[in-house]
Parts: structure tokens; sequence; C-alpha cells
């Protein structure tokens, strides 16, 4: 059991990292607002005195147009944040490698196992999308939804790395459930997008709670707007694996439990999250509903995800109940 | 364009509404507010207007998406409550549990919520509205296939994407390299439907400069995205319709058999049997099987220790025709035979276990389904002794079945292994009237022990039997004995399906998820070039437009542009680009999809 305890292991080194790289992705967010406040002060100066010289870039530019007072600044807690996330990721990838080789499987068959590799994708998707993009200001709060994944995995979902039932034992194990972590990680980094959306739009309508100071890091987001067509891009993803998920589930049900339907709560959970996203979609093309309250259609979906993976799995008793933990 | 395409009522799309007035609005205003407030308003007409003022609610975006949240909500309920379609028995424990309340559900349908009329209503009334919806839409469309590109704008400053530049090729050269780029590679299969054209010069109006004569460009691609988007649809409500048809015509059959022994398909042959109401049964295939032996495998390692790793039942199967053919059934892997799936269900032991009367005579002899209640295989029966000789008492025994035993040091026995090493039947025993000769249909499994007599032993105690293999031990109070086979047969509880609509549900499932995907996927661009001379040199201008959003719009127009022969894009002082004209690094990309 050395591979196993290894890869427990290092599970708990990229957690640790993890909350390295959100610290650091938090300082810089919080630096950034300063430095903003700064150049604002600074730009409203320069506007007194008649000249037009360096201005921080408007709102809605994001956070590619970083420019400060004094050209482009360094964000060094920024990079701090990266190389940390890259290298939780690559641990964690290497514990998830380990895990399978432990048990001989794929490593992907209990819940435990289901959280390291969602956040694992969580983080891919991140940090790819980085590389075309810059999305550095999502940096602090998906290492931080992941580093508390994580934890919990590792505290209340952990089993024994070890082979698995009959019914597991199909190439659609690999293949569904593989495409639903995929989904959910994305689901996931599409979640914080859309929560960012709701927060800067509420702050920009007036929240009085969202308009304290203590929320200017908001103001460094991009557009509401900007934000909401990033979380489509993913959601929409998200969704057609979903419905893949959903067809490959009932392709596998059909050969392993004489049924490609039966309403049991997994399915029926499944089904919810396909027609709350469905509604989503939906609500993005419907007058009236897009942007705000089409968002809401995003954290309802995605509190729909963690539900099924976390409430259905341990509290009713289906043909899904392969959490592992008695 | 726009009086062409059929829309739904309530749909905010720019696309085909025509051309966007500005990147700005555009996009939907993020305050989240309706912007439109006119909400459902009856309009005062006779009952045909109304009719079809409902024809219109329903089949609008507005109606829809509430369906979509109704059919979320009321699908909830199932998975909380217990349903009679997966677990009757624990439906019968809440309505015990929960007199009152449990009543109300039932009565309401909460106990088979996937069955019931308000779930129902909720979902054929979203079919209705989908295919008021999509009809009309594929319509729509199938005429726009045909139909020519949109018209070049007048004006292309209004596009969120937007080139200009000069060259020093002429008019003409501009739009036959525009559009051969513009149809890319494949005659057949062009990027892009291309229609090339030409303005007459226009004369300053207002604030707008006048144009000499120019040659226009217009371009759009994507026609498969709507093409997706309907197959999607239309391939949902097949979906719908192929699962009602198979729910109409299926059969399920279940049967539990013992080494050695078969069963038939026929209605009569199955333990239990349920049908759909289009069943005929001619329609079961008169085959027949065998369980020649079953196997298990399990876990020995310390971590996993016992849990289940393969099982394997050897079946042999007679057709019809006389013809037989050795097969195997596993979990994962059901047999087909004759367009219907045998499935591996459960498994367990079927002790022969032999009753003798106070007489002599033998009372029962038969192998008797122990059902497993554990990993380890601890599995329970009964056994019902109803034929014994004239005049005396009838026996029921209730034990278990340990495959492998181990005795505790206070007596008590239980199963450590799930495999028969050290197999031993412990039983207790009742005498008196079974009740089988009251007509009521008994569980098999189950032994009413109510109006029996428990064996006591002289504390008072349940007398408990233990028999190893080939034991035959006497009963107590006189009663006879019971002996346990040498062998002790394994037994597979097998499940037969027929569903005829299987291949139609997986069909219109893959076109769901096929149109699906090129509905969300594939982009649906609109480009123009428009290129004229004026003071020796020629002007270039390039417009795109898509639909939704498309983070590849920008690239795709600063490509069109580039394929054009000679050009000089203009620079930042010049007319410049509309948009982010964010450099065209991969900040640009950001912006870009910002703006979109
Ligand atoms: C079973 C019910 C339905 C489901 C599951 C469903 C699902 C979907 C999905 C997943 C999309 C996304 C594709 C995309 O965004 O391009 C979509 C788009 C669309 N649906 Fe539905 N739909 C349903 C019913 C309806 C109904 C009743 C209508 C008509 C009122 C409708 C009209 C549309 C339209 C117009 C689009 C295209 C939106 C766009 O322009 O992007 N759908 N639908």
């Amino acid at each position: 059991m050395e591979i196993a305890e290894l890869s427990d292991l290092l599970v708990w080194a990229a957690a640790t990292t993890f909350a390295v790289a959100m610290i650091a992705f938090a300082i810089d967010l919080g630096r950034r607002t300063d430095e903003r406040l700064e150049a604002r002060t600074e730009a409203r100066a320069t506007v007194g005195a008649g000249a037009s010289g360096a201005v921080a870039a408007p709102d809605g530019a994001g956070p590619a147009a970083d420019v400060g007072p004094g050209g482009p600044a360094r964000r060094r807690a920024a990079g701090i944040g990266l190389s940390t996330s890259w290298l939780g990721t690559a641990m964690l990838g290497v514990a998830i490698l380990l895990r399978g080789l432990a048990a001989g499987r794929t490593p992907w068959a209990n819940m435990y196992e289901f959280t390291l590799v969602g956040s694992f994708v969580a983080m891919v998707v991140f940090l790819v999308w980085n590389l075309r993009r810059d999305v550095r200001f999502l940096g602090a709060f998906v290492t931080g939804l992941v580093t508390l994944f994580v934890v919990v995995g590792l505290n209340s979902f952990h089993v024994a790395a070890t082979g698995v039932q009959p019914a597991l034992q199909n190439y659609w194990l690999v293949i569904h459930v593989g495409v639903a972590i995929t989904a959910t990680g994305i689901f996931t980094v599409a979640f914080v997008l859309s929560v960012l959306q709701l927060l800067r739009d509420a702050r920009e309508t007036g929240s009085p709670f969202l308009t304290r100071p203590g929320f200017r890091w908001l103001d460094r987001m991009p557009a509401p707007a900007a934000l909401e067509s990033m979380s489509f891009r993913l959601n929409a993803v998200g969704f057609v694996m979903w419905t893949f998920t959903i067809i490959g589930g009932a392709i596998w049900a059909e050969d392993a439990w004489g049924r490609y339907w039966g309403w049991d709560p997994k399915e029926v959970w499944s089904f919810i999250i396909w027609v709350v996203y469905a509604a989503y979609l939906h609500a993005r093309t419907t007058r009236g509903w897009s942007g705000r309250r089409a968002a809401w259609f995003v954290v309802v979906g995605y509190a729909c995800v963690l539900f099924n993976f976390t409430g259905v799995n341990l509290i009713f008793n289906g043909k899904h109940s392969y959490s592992g933990i008695s | 364009m726009s009086e062409r395409t059929y829309r739904p009522e309530g749909i905010a799309d720019d696309f085909t509404t025509g051309e966007p007035t500005s990147a700005a609005d555009a996009r939907p205003e993020p305050s989240g507010a309706p912007s439109s407030p006119r909400g459902p308003q009856a309009p005062q007409l006779g009952w045909r207007g109304m009719l079809r003022w409902t024809w219109r609610q329903l089949t609008s975006m507005r109606v829809a998406l509430m369906l979509l949240m109704l059919l979320a909500v009321a699908a909830l309920p199932g998975s909380i409550l217990p349903q009679r379609d997966q677990d009757p028995a624990a439906v019968v424990e809440y309505l015990g549990d929960h007199p009152t309340a449990g009543e109300w559900l039932d009565r309401f349908g909460f106990f088979d919520v996937y069955t019931s009329v308000w779930f129902s209503a909720i979902y054929l009334l979203l079919l209705v509205s989908l295919v008021g919806c999509i009809v009309p839409r594929t319509i729509a469309h199938a005429r726009a296939l045909r139909a020519r590109p949109p018209r070049t704008p007048a004006r292309f400053e209004r596009f969120p994407v937007h080139v200009t530049g000069t060259t020093s090729a002429t008019p003409d050269e501009v739009a036959d390299a525009a559009s051969t780029h513009l149809r890319g590679r494949w005659r057949r299969l062009p990027t892009f439907r291309v229609e090339t054209g030409a303005e007459d010069a226009r004369p300053a109006r207002g604030a707008l400069p006048g144009r000499p004569a120019a040659r226009t460009v217009a371009a759009e691609r994507g026609y498969l995205r709507e093409s997706g988007n309907l197959l999607f649809h239309l391939a949902l409500v097949g979906l719908v319709i192929a699962v009602a048809v198979g729910q109409l015509m299926h059969y399920r059959g279940q049967a539990i058999i013992t080494e050695g022994r078969g069963f038939a398909n026929a209605v009569v042959d199955y333990d239990t049997f349920e049908s759909g109401a289009w069943f005929a049964p001619e329609s079961l295939v008169p085959f027949s099987m065998t369980l020649d032996s079953f196997e298990s495998e399990f876990a020995t390692d310390t971590v996993a220790f016992a849990q289940s790793r393969d099982f394997t039942a050897d079946v042999t199967v007679t057709e019809p025709d006389g013809s037989s053919r050795a097969e195997t059934i596993r979990v994962n892997h059901p047999l087909e035979v004759d367009g219907s799936k045998i499935y591996l269900q459960g498994n367990g032991y079927a002790p022969e276990i032999t009753v003798t009367d106070a007489e002599g005579a033998t009372a029962f002899s038969g192998r008797v389904p122990f059902l497993p209640e554990d990993q380890v295989y601890t599995s329970r029966g009964v056994v019902k002794v109803p034929d014994v000789s004239p005049g005396l008492d009838q026996i029921g025994l209730i034990g278990y079945f340990l495959p492998t035993a181990v005795i505790n040091e206070d007596g008590t026995a239980e199963s450590v292994f799930p495999l028969p090493e050290d197999p031993l039947l412990v039983l207790e025993v009742y005498r008196g009237d079974l009740g089988l000769d009251a007509g009521v249909p008994q569980n098999v499994y189950r032994l009413d022990t109510a109006n029996l007599t428990p064996s006591l032993d002289d504390d008072g105690g349940r007398v408990t039997l233990l028999l190893e293999p080939g034991d035959s031990v006497e009963l107590p109070d006189g009663l006879g004995t019971v002996a346990l086979g040498e062998d002790v047969p394994r037994f597979v509880a097998l499940d037969l399906r027929h569903d005829p609509s299987l291949a139609w549900v997986l069909t219109f499932a893959l076109l769901a998820l096929l149109g699906l995907t090129g509905s969300l996927f594939l982009p649906r661009r609109r480009v123009w070039v428009r290129s004229w001379t004026s003071g020796g040199v020629t002007r270039v201008e390039v417009a795109g437009l898509a639909r939704g959003d498309d983070a590849g719009l920008e690239t795709e127009v600063d490509k069109a542009f580039g394929a054009l022969p000679d050009v000089e894009r203009d620079g930042p002082d010049g007319a410049g680009r509309a948009g982010g004209s964010g450099a065209g690094t991969t900040d640009g990309r950001a912006t870009g999809s910002e703006e979109d």
C-alpha cells in the first residue's frame, strides 16, 4: 500500500500548495485595488492639470489592460499564484496517477477520487485558459474552491485504494464518469465567473453591501457582460458534456441494471441539472432574462451539481451508492 | 431577411432581427431589468383571438423557460420520497410511518411522480410548446437555406468588428479575392455562402460622406448552427415518442433458476412478469435456457476483503428450432436472445432440503433459494412444509444459510466469506397451520409466524438446528427430520427484458447530442466587404457580425481582410477599426470577446 500512501501525501501537498496560490492571488487582487486607487487619484490630478497623460484603463477593459501609473505593473503575487497553481496541479495529477496504479484501475470510481479529478480538471481549465488570455483574476476563487474540495475530500470522503465491484468494471466507468467529472470541473470555473458577474453587477447597480470599500477588488474584474460571455462559453462545453454523461450513463445502465432509465435519485438529479442548464441557455436568449437573471441559473445549476455529488451519494440510497463510504 | 425568419415570441436575438446598432446595445444591459416590460396581456378579441393568443403564449420563449423550470422542480420530490416503481416496499413502509401525510401525498401522486398527472402535464405542455415553436422555425430555416446572403449594409462603422485599409488592386480584384477566400477550398461545401454585387455612387447625405460606385461581397456561414438547433429540438420530440412506444410494447420477466435447471420464455414460467399495454404474448419467442453453472469471485486482500469481483453464469440456450448453444451472462454483459436481453441481477445459494414428517413420509424435498442479505452472503430463507401426513401439524422452517460459517463463543454463528468453504444451515422450527389453503397469495420468501407455534427448548429459548452438508437431524417436538443435501447448488436471479424501441431511443439521443453540439459550437457569421476607388487609391472595408458569443469573429474578419491582394490596414489614426482595436494580440481576443 505504499503507492497509495504516497498518493495521499501528494494530495495533502497539493492542497497546501493551492492554499498558498490562493493567498498569493488574493494579495494580487488587493494590491491591484490599491494601485488602481492611486492611479485614479493621480489621473484626477493630471486631468486637473489639463493634461491627458497615462490614465488607468476604463473599467470594462478588464484586467488585461493593466496599465498602472508607471507603465504595466509587475504582478509578482499573481506570478507566484500561477506558478504554485501549476505546481499543485502537477502534484495532484501525479497523485491521481499513483492512486490509479495502487488500485489497479481507472482512478475515478468513488467520491474521494471523483473529488480529486474534478478539482484537477477545474485547475487545468483555469491554467490552460490562462495561457490563451489573462484570467488571473479567477485565480483566488478557483484555487480557493479547489483547496476546499480537496481538503473535504481528504477528510470526509477518503477510502482505501482498491478494486471495484463487477458492475463498475466496464469501459463506461472510464467514459461516463470521466466525462461527468470533466463537466463538473468546467461547471466549477463557469460558476465562479457567474458569481463574479452577479457581484460586480450588484456593485455597479449600487447594492448597499457590495459598494463598501472592501469590495473594491470587484472593480478590477471584467465587466459583467464579459464575465457572462466567458461563463457561457464554459457552460456550453459543460452542458454538452453533461448531455453525453446522461446518454452514456443510460447506455451503461441498460447493460448493467437492465434498464436505460429508472429515475434512480442520481438519475433524477442528473436530469434536474440538465434541465436547469437548458433553462439557463434559454434564459440567455429570452428577452428580459439575459444577463443577471440567467447568471442565477448557473448558480442554481451548480448548486444542483454539488448536491448531486454529495447529497445524493450520501443521503439517498440508490443504485449509484458507490461512494465507498458506509 | 427578418420577415423570412420565424422567431418564437420573446426571443432576444440581434442576429436575425437585423443589424446591431452598436456593440454596446447588442448585449443585454447588465442591470437584468426586463428590457421589455410588456408582460402577457390578454387581448380583447373573440374566442378565436383568445386561442391564437394562448397559442402564441404557449410557444413563446418565456413560457418554455417557465415550463423548463417547473420540470426541474417537479422532478425533485421523486428523489426524496420513495417511489412505487423503484421500491414499492419502501412506499408501504412510508405509508405506515406517516399515515395522514402519506395518504395525502399518495392522493397527489407523490409516490408515482414520473407517471403522475402533473409531471406528465408539464412535459407534455413543454413538448407542445416545443413543436409549436420548432415547426415554424424549421419551415423558415428551410427557406433561409435557399436564400441569398443578406444585402451588404450601407454603413460598416456600426458593426462590432470592422477593418478598413487600402490596396493597389482594383475593386473587382478585391471582390474576386474576397469571394474566393470566403468560399473556401471545397466547392461543394463552401465555408461561406457568398454573393458579390455592385453599388452605385452614393451622394453625401447629412453627416454621411458621399462614396463612389463600389463592389461589394456579402457572405454568410453557419446555417448548420440553426439546423443543429432544430435537429436537437426535433430529436427531443423523437426521443420522448420512442420512449413512450417502448413503454407500451415492452415486457419484462424475472426468474430464479438453480444450477442444472432452466426456464422457458413463456409468461407462466416467470416468477414475476410485467408488460406494456401493447404487449402481445405472441411476441415471446419460445426459447428455453438452462443454467449449467455459476461462478463468483471475491476479493481476498485485507483492504477489500469479501467484496465481489466477478460473476459468471454459464448457460445453454435452446432455440425454438431445437438448436442449442452455450453462452455466458455476466454483470454488464447481458445475453441477447431473439431480441430480448437477459440480465444477471442476483445470485445466491439454494440448499437442497428434505423434510421427513413424524410418520416417516417425505413431506418436502427441493432446492430452496436463500436470499443473501450482506456482503458475506448471510442468506435468509424459509421452508414451508404443508404436505405432511394427514393429521399432523404443518411445519415451517426459517433460517440462515452461512457459506463460510464460524461459531462464536456465545454459540451464535456467522458467515465470514461469501464462498461455500464451510457451509452451515441454521434453522428455527415452527408448527401449526401455514395458512396456504386460504387462497391468499403468499410471499415464498416470508413465513408468517403469527399463527404458528415455535419450538422451544427447556429454558424457553428457540431451538436452533445446525446442519452441515450431508447432515440429517431430528426436528424438535418429534416433528420428524430435516436433511441438507451434500452439494449446495447456486441460484441466479435472471431478468429478461424486451424493448423494441431501444435502437430508436439511442438514435434520437445521439442525434440530439449532435444537433446540440452543432448549435452551440458552429459559428454563425456574416462578413461583408466593400471596395471602391477614390483619388486613385482603392479603399477596402470589411465588417463582421456573429450570432451570439463568438470569440473567433475578429480573427475571421482579419483573415478575410488579409486575403485581399496587397492590402494595407489603416493605422489607428485613420478610420481605424470599431470595437476594441486591441492590437491583434491575445489581449485583442479578450477585448473583442468582451464587446460582442
Ligand atoms: C424539452 C424542452 C426543451 C429543451 C430541453 C431545450 C433545450 C435547448 C437547448 C439546450 C438549447 C441551446 C442551444 C443553443 O443555445 O443554441 C436550446 C435553444 C433554443 N431553444 Fe430550446 N429547449 C426546449 C424547448 C424549447 C421550446 C418550447 C422552445 C420554443 C419556445 C425553444 C426554443 C429554443 C430556441 C429559439 C433556441 C435557440 C436559442 C438561441 O438562439 O441560441 N426550446 N434549447
